[in-house]
């Protein structure tokens, strides 16, 4: 026989798990995307280190570049250098969702937004680059 | 558990008609309380599913008395023109009204909004919001209506009685769904706005929640309901899950073909086949008359026979993909999302569907019912201005019209009632125990929901289907009176009452049988075709004797009771109905 | 094909049970049926006590969603057969609290519509006999996207911040809200501004931007959110710049 309770409970609570991020690849994906920030920082830090150390002068420098033959620090340049790429592809790709561009009525398809992001880090990565190793 | 709550005004129904009706109270009298019980949530009622568009005259080259005539006609002169008349004036302002409140309705380049052609319409007059109508009309009601502190909401209650008292509707008594509270609530004015009653019948476009409740609300308290016999039928709709297959597929060229991959509407007066479709013959013919051709083809035995029954063959292959995906990609996607069939290499399975039902409570041209206090709106309500067969693109439309006008006229008439007294509560703990002895508590009935459902399904359809004669009605109403013995011997798996959804279905199978009833008496009674009724034992339309409407109420012992009301004509004589589109 | 397939589904009746469970029921498998033909073959025909919203069987009323093999999806829309041989595991809505069975308590979504004032806000409005504001189909379509929304709240499940924090505003309110901030015909967009940039409002918004993966109706809630993370805070530079500026 049915009994009422004063007060209907208002509902189970599924408790939300700390590993959550792991049940989905969507959100596996976006918890790396987060992470890959802390490897963005990581370049950041390096390379003021390695402004610093020019600035101290040639021991200084010889030192930086000591540091940098560490396989240990090779083995965590690589996996930035994997996050650091994956942050921006994330990045540019998302951008044509938080813009809504609109030429004429029309919206403007996303590969018009994201595609000179990426035409612009080729050219601006490729003039570093020449700076750095013939300038 | 009982609890009771008072409004000013109570809105059963929280579809189209109800939330139009609430933001009128609310207008008409800012300091009356507006309640609104909906058995789901109100973005959830069966508004959203509409999809062609609404009805209102903006057209320089339109007029009033044109769409009063193609209304009048449309509804083989059974619509009361009055009404009518009062509707079509009403129905571009109420129309622009909710464009005001944000109605995303198509444009034209110059800003202004958009009219489309619709069948049974002569002139252009269709407002539409893409393809999406009714889904836009409701959504926007809904949110406007959270801009008004006065409507109160019970989302999820189920009103299975109305409170009566010296003659005179005080409330209703509801269940809480989630809790199984019974809460009675005590209104100086109630409105009914809960919509048709498709799934009285197995095939149909209607939502699950389209069960005629408060039509049998109103007839178990003794208001009578009107023009129950005609009931609107789709000529293509998905047979299993009754999702209309719009004209537009016909009208880019799709076939109907039989068993034999015939085009059989040429053996029907319907034209000679043309490889091109062309308008108002064959498969552009009038919805009605394809609707019949199926039931004559069924009886040939050239039909197709389905896992889900009959269907004929709608055939959309000639046309090939870029065309459809160009002109129609909206069946295509249907199909394929909600039937797995793609209809560009398979035939689409179709047959007539019960689409919308022309009767319900009786109004006058205010949306009160005879009954003092009671008003009713929307497709729930016939005013008439179907009359025996309703125009697309007319109903939603009606919707807000008699929606506004029920709501202004409950305002007024709650604004000088007295409230009524906490006494009421005892009708509620009848309801509670009533509720408790026949379901909750029960054991050993042995009856299955489900089977009775069925039955009655198969019943409506077999006896008061696309033609009805004196004797299949008869059988039928024998076996409704035998389904209503065996509905007392129900018995429920789900004794609970957090959020019991099989008592909720037993008692709205209850109130389908009702209406089944009333559906099967009126249709005995009205010994001549019009419209939407087919006799085959009374194939001509008699002005003499039946240019009226068929009222039934249930009398004190529990008898339906048949009568007739005059039908009012002001400009328009009954002519010929002329077979346009 | 099969003739059957698995269906496992989760019970619960908080008068019987502390915590839910999941039953096995055996039930056809047709290829036109969908998961909710199968629950209602269910309560039919085997165990009338199950529980679950349905309305309009064709994806616009939003009544079905539901958790099927872990996915956000409108139970209406989805083939058995894309599951087979099964089994198929139907739950209820994540990141909602379970009242019965299938069923969740969706209240919090509509306390969170009404606060983002999902209306036309004008200063002046005209009388219907005055005709409509005019609007072009360009101006049409800037919003038209976002007032798809059918209430589904496949978003919602989706969302790992709603699950984490429930004070969030979430996908489709915010969606809402941007419709109407996007309609030409609105004048309101500074009456939401401080509702939506609120901490629960955008801000709570990381961009996992699960939500317009799952939406059945493509409405892009997490395109909106960002979208108007740019308007607003071009609000408050405009603040900071023009501090006696008008609206």
């Amino acid at each position: 026989m049915a009994t009422y309770t004063s007060y209907p409970p208002k509902g189970y609570r599924v408790r939300m798990s700390t590993y959550w991020w792991l049940g989905r690849w969507p959100y596996l994906k976006f918890i790396l995307r987060e992470i890959s920030s802390v490897f963005v920082a990581w370049f950041v830090i390096e390379t003021l280190l390695q402004i610093n150390a020019l600035i101290d002068g040639p021991e200084a420098w010889l030192e930086m570049q000591d540091f940098f033959t560490n396989p240990i620090v090779i083995a965590l340049n690589v996996i930035s250098l994997f996050f650091v790429v994956f942050h921006a592809i994330t990045w540019f790709n998302l951008a044509p969702k938080a813009m809504a561009v609109r030429v004429g009525g029309k919206r403007v398809p996303g590969i018009l937004i994201a595609g000179p992001q990426y035409v612009a880090w080729v050219i601006v990565s490729a003039a570093v680059a020449w700076l750095l190793l013939h300038g | 558990m009982l609890d009771i709550s008072s409004t000013d005004v109570l809105l059963i129904g929280g579809g189209g008609a109800g939330l139009r009706a609430a933001i009128a109270v609310a207008e008409t009298n800012p300091n009356l309380t507006v309640a609104v019980v909906s058995k789901v949530y109100p973005m959830r009622s069966h508004t959203v599913s509409a999809e062609g568009g609404a009805a209102g005259v903006i057209r320089p080259d339109d007029s009033f008395d044109e769409h009063a005539y193609d209304t009048i006609s449309g509804g083989d002169w059974l619509p009361d023109q009055d009404a009518v008349e009062m509707f079509v004036k009403e129905a571009p302002l109420e129309l622009m009204r909710l464009e005001h409140w944000g109605c995303p309705w198509n444009r034209e380049p110059d800003g202004h909004v958009a009219v489309r052609p619709f069948g049974g319409m002569k002139k252009e007059r269709t407002w539409f919001a893409a393809d999406k109508t009714g889904f836009h009309m409701l959504h926007t009601l809904f949110q406007t209506s959270l801009k008004y502190n006065a409507v109160q909401r019970y989302d999820e209650y189920y009103a299975t009685k109305l409170l009566i008292e010296d003659g005179q509707v005080q409330g209703c008594v509801a269940i809480e769904i989630s809790s199984g509270k019974i809460q009675a609530i005590a209104a100086r004015a109630v409105i009914l706005c809960t919509g048709g009653a498709g799934r009285v019948f197995p095939f149909t476009t209607n939502a699950a929640i389209k069960t005629g409740d408060g039509m049998a609300l109103a007839y178990r308290a003794g208001a009578p309901l009107k023009d129950m016999e005609f009931v609107q039928y789709h000529p293509t709709g998905l047979p299993f899950t009754g999702i209309l297959i719009t004209e537009a597929a016909r009208a880019e060229g799709g076939y109907l073909i039989n068993k034999d991959g015939y085009r059989y509407l040429q053996d029907y007066s319907l034209g000679k086949p043309q490889p091109e479709p062309v308008l108002r013959t064959m498969e552009l013919g009038p919805r009605d008359r394809l609707s019949q051709a199926f039931v004559k083809e069924y009886e040939k035995g050239r039909t197709i026979d389905g896992p889900y029954g009959a269907v004929v063959h709608l055939d959309l292959r000639h046309l090939g993909e870029k065309k459809i995906n160009a002109k129609i990609p909206f069946v295509r996607e249907l199909c394929l999302k909600y039937e797995n069939l793609d209809p560009v290499k398979e035939l689409i399975p179709v047959r007539p569907v019960i689409h919308y039902v022309m009767g319900g409570i009786h109004t006058d041209i205010n949306g009160a019912t005879p009954f003092k206090g009671l008003y009713a709106a929307g497709e729930a309500a016939c005013v008439s201005i179907n009359g025996a067969n309703r125009l697309g693109s007319n109903s939603l439309t009606e919707c807000l019209v008699f929606g506004a006008k029920a709501g202004r006229d409950a305002a007024e008439f709650a604004s000088v009632q007295k409230m009524p007294g906490r006494h009421l509560l005892a009708q509620a703990a009848d309801e509670e125990t009533r509720l408790d002895d026949q379901f909750l508590n029960k054991t050993g009935g042995r009856e299955r929901i489900a089977t009775i459902r069925e039955e009655m399904q198969k019943t409506m359809e077999q006896s008061a289907g696309i033609y009805r004669s004196g004797e299949s009605l008869e059988r039928g109403a024998n076996k409704l009176r035998e389904l209503q013995e065996r509905f007392l011997d129900v018995g429920l798996d789900d004794h609970s009452r957090t959020f019991n959804t099989e008592l909720v279905a037993a008692l709205e199978l209850g109130s389908m049988l009702d209406v089944a009833e009333a559906m099967i008496q009126c249709a005995l009674h009205r010994t001549e075709s019009r419209g939407a009724h087919q006799r085959t034992d009374f194939p001509a339309r008699d002005d003499q004797n039946f240019l009226a409407h068929s009222v039934v109420a249930r009398q004190e012992d529990g008898v339906p009771q048949v009568s007739y009301l005059p039908v009012t004509i002001t400009r328009w004589p009954p002519a010929e109905r002329v077979y346009g589109k | 094909m099969a003739e059957q397939i698995a269906l496992e589904v989760t019970r619960f009746s908080p008068e019987r049970d502390k915590t839910p469970s999941i039953q096995s029921f055996d039930v056809p498998l047709r290829k036109e049926w969908v998961v909710l033909d199968a629950l209602n073959y269910v309560k039919d025909k085997v165990d009338g006590s199950l529980s679950f919203r349905w309305s309009c069987r064709m994806g616009v009323c939003g009544s079905c969603g539901m958790m099927v093999n872990g996915e956000p999806k409108l139970t209406c829309a989805t083939f058995l057969t894309d599951y087979a041989p099964g089994p198929v595991r139907v739950e209820p809505l994540k990141n909602f609290p379970v009242r019965r069975d299938l069923i969740v308590e969706i209240t919090d979504f509509l306390e969170k519509l009404s606060k983002v004032k999902p209306w036309l806000i004008r200063d002046k409005e005209k009388a219907p006999s005055e005709g409509e504001y005019l609007q072009s189909p360009e101006q049409l379509e800037t919003f038209r996207q976002y007032s798809m929304c059918i209430n589904c709240l496949l978003c919602y499940a989706a969302c790992p911040v709603y699950g984490l924090d429930p004070l969030f505003a979430g996908p489709a309110a915010l969606a809402l809200a941007q419709r109407y901030n996007m309609d030409s015909r609105d004048e309101g967009k500074s009456e939401r501004l401080d509702i939506l940039s609120q901490h629960d409002g955008i801000w709570g918004c990381t961009f996992v931007g699960d939500c317009t993966q799952v939406c059945p109706k493509h409405v892009d809630p997490a395109g909106a959110i960002q979208q108007y993370k740019l308007t607003a805070t071009q609000e408050w530079v405009k603040s900071l710049l023009m501090p006696w500026g008008g609206k």
